[in-house]
C-alpha cells in the first residue's frame, strides 16, 4: 500500500474529487476537482503547487563526488557549476538509459541527484573504488513544484532569498516560515517555476506559507493529471512511459539510448570515461536507429474522419499514455507515439512519439492510428520539433 | 504589438478594409495571407472595435463592451495560427445564478455537480436536463454548418443554391421525427415557451431563457428567441477549443491575435485613422478619403463597419440603388443593452453563497425569474431603460491576473435592457448615464451589499456611448438584431448576403453579414474568401 507524504494533511483536505493514485510508492492527487481544466490552467496563467516529495532523492557527498557523477551519467558533472542544477540520464553499459533526472550541485563536494526510480543500489553499485557517501534522503525530504507565471512573485513573498536572480537551473538555499530549504528553478512543466526542497518534518509549515502567500496571486494545488499536459506540451519525456529503464526491460528491443529517446544532448561522449561510453560511441559513429520527435494532428482530417460518423471532433480532457502506432504514406509502421494530449493553451493535438530514422525531419507528414466508433482509422500528423510549447518566460 | 499610427505606406492597395474590429481585422489577415496588398484603417487609437481591452482605470483593464469569446470559430484560431500570436482562452468554469430568497444555482462542467444543484429546486429537471442537452447538441449538430459557410439562398433557383439547400435538406431528413418538430418550433417560440416543453423549475429556466434575449429588443416570451439557445450548444461542440471562454488581457487580444496575423502577412494596420467617405467612379468603388483629406486608392474596399454607417454615411445616396438604400435604412439596429464596467477594491461576496470560490470563476446572471426579464422588457419597450435589468456579470480577474493589481479586481456587467430609443429621444442618454449606472448597482446591491463600497471605478457605457465611442449605430452589439428576419440569407437584406454590395468593388465583412453576432470571427473570413474568388482585388 502506498505511504502517505508529508504534505499529504493539506492535499487530502483539499481532494475533493478523491481521485488519487501510485507515485513511487506514495498516495499522489491525481486532479484536485473532478474537472482538469482550471488546475491546467493555473500553470500558464497563475501558479501551480504539486507534491513532488515521491521523486527518488540522494545525497553525493564526497571529494569525488563529481568525478563518481562523470562516471555513472552521461555528463561531465565536474563542469557543473557550485548551486547549479542539471538535467541528464544514466545508462547501462550497453548505453542503455537506466533513468532520467537531475543532478545538483550544493556544495564542491555534495550533490543531490534526482530520480524516477530507486537508484541506490545502482548508484552504490556504480560508486565502488571512488571517495564517495551516497545516502537516501527520498523520505526526508520533501518537495513542492511551484510552477506558472506569478511562481516567482509568489516566491518573492515568503523568503529574503533573492529568487528574482535565481537562473534557469540554479538552485539556492532560502529560509521559508522559518525553515531551512532549497529552491531551484527547475521544474517539468515547461513554464516558469521552481522546486521547493525541504525537511520533511517542516513540510506543512512551508506548504502553508505558500498557499497564503499564493492566495491574491491565485495559486492553484494541481495533481498529477495537470501536470502530465503541460509536460507533454514541454515535451519532457517520463520514464515508464515514453521509455523504458533499462533495468526491468525483458527484452532488448524495449531499451532506448539517449539519442532514441530525445536525451542525446544531454551526453557529453568526448571524455573520461563513463558508463556506457563505448556503446555510445559506435552509436554516435553509426547514427541512433531512431529519434523521438513531436508530432501534431491533422486536425481537418481529425474533424472530418468524426463527422464521417456523424461525431464532432473529441479529444480526452487529459493526457494520454497508450502506445499507438505510427505508419508512413505507404502504410508501413515508423514508430509509435507514446504519450500525448490536447494542449489546451496551443489548440494542437500534440503527441511524443519514436520513428525511424528518415521519418523524424520536421514537416514530414506521418498517419497516426486514431479510434472512432470502436474502429481504428488513420489520420495525419506532422513531425514537429520540441518542445511544443516555449514561453520566454521560462528561461527570462 | 505595436500598430502604425501615421501615413500609409503606398498610395495604392489591393483591399481598404475599413474598420479594425475583429472581423475586419480577421478579412484583412485572410486576404493578406493570400497575398493582398492589405490596409486596415480603424478610427480610434486602439484596435478591436467592440472586441477591445483598454485601461480606462490605471492597472485596470476593462473589456469594455464584448466580454467573453462566444463561438470565434476554431477553423479561424487554426489557420490564422492566434495561439501563436497571444491568443489564450480560458475556460468559464460555471454558470451562477443567484436568487433574491436566497437561494442560487450554479450549472457546472461536471455534469453529476450539475445534476445536485438542479435536483434542489426540481429532481425531475435534473434528469430532463442532461436529455435536454443531448436534444441540443444533436440540433446544433446539424445546424452548425451553416455558421461556417455562406448562407444558402432559398430565394435562389440556380444550381449551385440548389445543391446547397438539397444538402441541408438531406441533413434535416437524417434527423429524427421528434428532431424536426423541435427543429421548428425552436425557429418560431419563444425562450420561455420552449424551455417550458422540458422544465418545471423557474429557477432553472430564467437564467437559462436570459441567454436567448442577449443583445436583442425582444424579451424571453418574445417569439423567435429560443433558436438563440442553440449558440450554447453549438459552443460545446467546439468544446476543446474553448469557444467560449475568457481571453487572456481582455478581449482586445483576440483583435490583437488577428492583427498579429494580418501583419505577419504583411498588412498594414492604421490606428486613428477615421475614412470620412468612400470614394466611388464609374460605378466602382476607388478607394477612401480620410477625414484629414488624404485619399487612399484601392481595387477593392471592405466595409467592417455595420450596414447603416457603411451605406447611410460612407456613401453618396446617388451611387446607391433607392431601393437597396430603403432596405438598408430598414435594417433593424435598435441597441437593447448597455454595459457597466467595474474596478474593485476587493472581491464582492454574494450573500446567498459567501466566498470567493469556483461558482464565480464564469458567468453570473441576475435572472431570478421568467416574469422580472419580462418586467425588465416592459420598461424597454416603452423607451425607459430597465428598473430592475437582466445582467450578466463576469470577473475575469479571478482567473487571469493580468487585467487588475494584485488582491484588486475587474467586474464586468452587461445590462439590458437600456433601448437606444428613450422616451425623449436618444441624444438624452448621457444625462441619464449614471442614473443608469446607479439602477444596476442598486439591483446588484440586493445580492452583494457590500459591492457599492468598493467601487473604485465605474464605466457605464449606455447604447449612445456604444454609438459615439465605439461605432455601433443605436448602440447595436451585433450591428442589426439577431432576429430571424435578418438572419442568413437576409442578412442584412435578402440578395446580398454574401459580402458583395451593389457597388462593384464594395463589400461587406463584418456582424451585419451572415452568420453576424459575437465574436465569432465568421463574418470577416468568409468575406475574404468570397472577395479573393471573385477578382475583385
Amino acid at each position: 500500500m502506498p505511504i502517505m507524504s508529508p504534505f499529504h494533511p493539506r492535499t487530502a483536505a483539499l481532494c475533493t474529487s478523491l481521485l488519487w493514485k501510485e507515485w513511487a510508492g506514495y498516495y499522489a492527487v491525481r486532479s484536485f476537482d473532478t474537472v482538469l481544466e482550471p488546475e491546467y490552467q493555473a500553470i500558464r496563467h497563475t501558479a501551480g503547487l504539486l507534491d513532488v516529495t515521491p521523486l527518488y532523492k540522494y545525497e553525493v557527498h564526497g571529494q569525488e563526488a563529481a568525478a563518481f557523477l562523470s562516471w555513472v551519467t552521461v555528463r561531465d558533472i565536474g563542469k557543473l557549476g557550485v548551486r547549479r542544477m542539471t538535467y541528464l540520464c544514466w545508462c547501462d553499459d550497453d548505453g542503455k538509459v537506466v533513468d532520467d533526472g537531475t543532478v545538483a550541485r550544493l556544495d564542491d563536494d555534495h550533490f543531490r541527484v534526482t530520480a524516477a526510480e530507486p537508484a541506490y543500489a545502482w548508484l552504490s553499485r556504480q560508486a565502488r573504488g571512488f571517495d564517495v557517501r551516497i545516502t537516501d534522503s527520498s523520505r526526508d525530504i520533501a518537495a513542492l513544484a511551484l510552477q506558472g507565471p506569478v511562481s516567482r512573485q509568489i516566491l518573492g513573498l515568503i523568503t529574503d532569498a533573492d529568487v528574482a536572480s535565481l537562473r534557469y537551473f540554479a538552485i539556492m538555499p532560502a529560509c521559508i516560515g522559518g525553515t531551512e530549504a532549497w529552491i531551484s528553478r527547475t521544474g517539468y512543466t515547461g513554464d516558469l517555476g521552481y522546486e521547493i526542497w525541504v525537511p520533511a518534518a517542516q513540510a506543512l509549515r512551508v506548504w502553508d506559507a505558500l498557499i497564503e502567500a499564493g492566495r491574491a496571486h491565485r495559486i492553484v494545488p494541481i495533481g498529477l493529471d495537470a501536470l502530465d499536459v503541460s509536460r507533454v506540451e514541454a515535451g519532457f519525456i517520463m520514464n515508464g512511459v515514453d521509455y523504458f529503464s533499462a533495468n526491468h526491460c525483458l527484452v532488448p528491443t524495449r531499451k532506448s539510448t539517449p539519442s532514441e529517446i530525445g536525451l542525446g544532448w544531454t551526453v557529453k561522449l568526448e571524455r573520461e570515461p563513463f558508463v556506457g561510453q563505448a556503446a555510445l560511441l559506435a552509436e554516435s559513429a553509426r547514427g541512433a536507429a531512431t529519434a523521438f520527435v513531436g508530432l501534431v494532428t491533422v486536425w481537418e482530417e481529425f474533424e472530418a474522419l468524426h463527422a464521417r460518423f456523424g461525431l464532432p471532433p473529441h479529444v480526452p480532457a487529459g493526457a494520454w499514455r497508450t502506445p499507438v502506432p505510427l505508419y508512413d504514406g505507404r502504410g508501413k509502421q515508423v514508430g509509435y507515439a507514446t504519450s500525448g494530449a490536447w494542449s489546451p493553451i496551443l489548440k494542437q493535438n500534440l503527441a511524443l512519439a519514436s520513428v525511424r530514422r528518415g521519418s523524424d525531419t520536421p514537416g514530414t507528414r506521418l498517419e497516426i492510428e486514431v479510434t472512432v466508433e470502436f474502429a481504428r482509422h488513420r489520420v495525419g500528423a506532422i513531425v514537429t520539433s520540441l518542445p511544443f510549447y516555449d514561453p520566454e518566460r521560462k528561461k527570462a | 504589438m505595436t500598430v502604425t499610427n501615421g501615413k500609409p505606406k503606398h498610395t495604392v492597395y489591393d483591399v481598404i478594409v475599413v474598420g479594425g474590429g475583429h472581423n475586419g481585422l480577421a478579412c484583412a489577415a485572410y486576404l493578406a495571407k493570400a497575398g493582398k496588398r492589405v490596409l486596415v484603417l480603424e478610427r480610434r487609437h486602439v484596435l478591436g472595435g467592440a472586441a477591445v481591452s483598454e485601461e480606462i482605470h490605471p492597472g485596470f483593464t476593462y473589456s469594455a463592451c464584448s466580454y467573453i469569446v462566444s463561438l470565434l470559430r476554431p477553423w479561424i484560431v487554426r489557420e490564422l495560427a492566434l495561439p501563436r500570436h497571444g491568443l489564450e482562452i480560458l475556460p468559464l468554469e460555471s454558470t451562477f445564478t443567484p436568487f433574491p430568497d436566497g437561494r442560487s444555482l450554479a450549472r457546472w462542467s461536471d455534469p453529476q455537480r450539475t445534476r445536485n444543484e438542479i435536483a434542489a429546486f426540481s429532481p425531475r429537471d435534473a434528469d430532463v436536463y442532461p436529455e435536454f442537452g443531448l436534444l441540443m447538441s444533436r440540433l446544433a449538430h446539424f445546424i452548425k454548418p451553416t455558421i461556417d459557410a455562406p448562407a444558402p439562398d432559398p430565394t435562389s433557383l440556380s444550381p449551385r443554391e440548389l445543391g446547397v439547400l438539397r444538402r441541408l435538406g438531406l441533413g434535416f431528413r437524417s434527423l429524427d421525427h421528434e428532431l424536426r418538430e423541435l427543429a421548428l418550433r425552436l425557429m418560431t417560440m419563444s425562450a420561455a415557451d420552449f424551455l417550458d416543453l422540458f422544465f418545471e423549475s423557474e429557477h432553472l429556466k430564467a437564467p437559462m431563457s436570459a441567454s436567448g434575449i442577449i443583445g436583442t429588443f425582444l424579451g424571453v416570451r418574445s417569439p423567435g428567441t429560443a433558436y438563440v439557445l442553440l449558440h450554447h450548444y453549438m459552443g460545446e461542440i467546439d468544446a476543446s477549443y474553448r469557444a467560449w471562454g475568457f481571453v487572456k488581457g481582455g478581449m482586445g487580444r483576440i483583435s490583437l491575435a488577428l492583427a498579429g496575423a494580418a501583419r505577419a502577412s504583411g498588412a498594414e494596420i492604421l490606428t486613428q485613422a477615421p475614412v470620412a467617405s468612400i470614394r466611388v467612379r464609374g460605378g466602382r468603388v476607388r478607394g477612401v478619403a480620410l477625414s484629414n483629406g488624404d485619399e487612399i486608392e484601392a481595387r477593392a474596399v471592405v466595409s467592417a463597419l455595420d450596414p447603416h454607417r457603411t451605406f447611410l454615411n460612407l456613401i453618396e445616396p446617388a451611387h446607391l440603388d433607392s431601393e437597396f438604400l430603403s432596405r438598408i435604412r430598414r435594417f433593424k439596429l435598435r441597441g437593447s443593452s448597455g454595459k457597466v464596467n467595474l474596478a474593485l477594491d476587493r472581491f464582492p461576496e454574494f450573500t446567498c453563497r459567501p466566498g470567493v470560490g469556483a461558482h464565480l470563476r464564469g458567468d453570473v446572471s441576475i435572472a431570478p425569474d421568467i416574469a422580472y426579464l419580462e418586467r425588465a422588457y416592459d420598461d424597454a419597450k416603452y423607451g425607459e431603460y430597465s428598473r430592475r435589468p437582466f445582467l450578466n456579470i463576469v470577473f475575469p480577474s479571478l482567473v487571469d491576473p493580468t487585467v487588475a493589481p494584485l488582491g484588486k479586481h475587474v467586474m464586468s456587467i452587461f445590462v439590458q435592457y437600456a433601448p437606444y430609443h428613450l422616451a425623449e429621444g436618444p441624444s438624452r442618454w448621457p444625462e441619464k448615464r449614471e442614473a443608469f449606472g446607479d439602477a444596476v448597482i442598486a439591483t446588484l446591491a440586493e445580492y452583494c451589499p457590500t459591492l457599492p463600497g468598493d467601487i473604485l471605478h465605474r464605466h457605464v457605457l449606455t447604447p449612445w456611448d456604444l454609438e459615439q465611442e465605439y461605432g455601433l449605430t443605436e448602440g447595436n452589439i451585433f450591428h442589426g438584431e439577431l432576429g430571424l428576419d435578418q438572419m442568413l440569407f437576409l442578412r442584412p437584406t435578402a440578395g446580398w448576403s454574401r459580402y458583395r454590395t451593389p457597388l462593384g468593388s464594395l463589400w461587406m465583412c463584418a456582424s451585419g453579414t451572415h452568420p453576424g453576432g459575437g465574436v465569432m470571427g465568421a463574418s470577416g473570413a468568409l468575406a475574404a474568401r468570397a472577395l479573393l474568388r471573385s477578382g475583385d482585388a
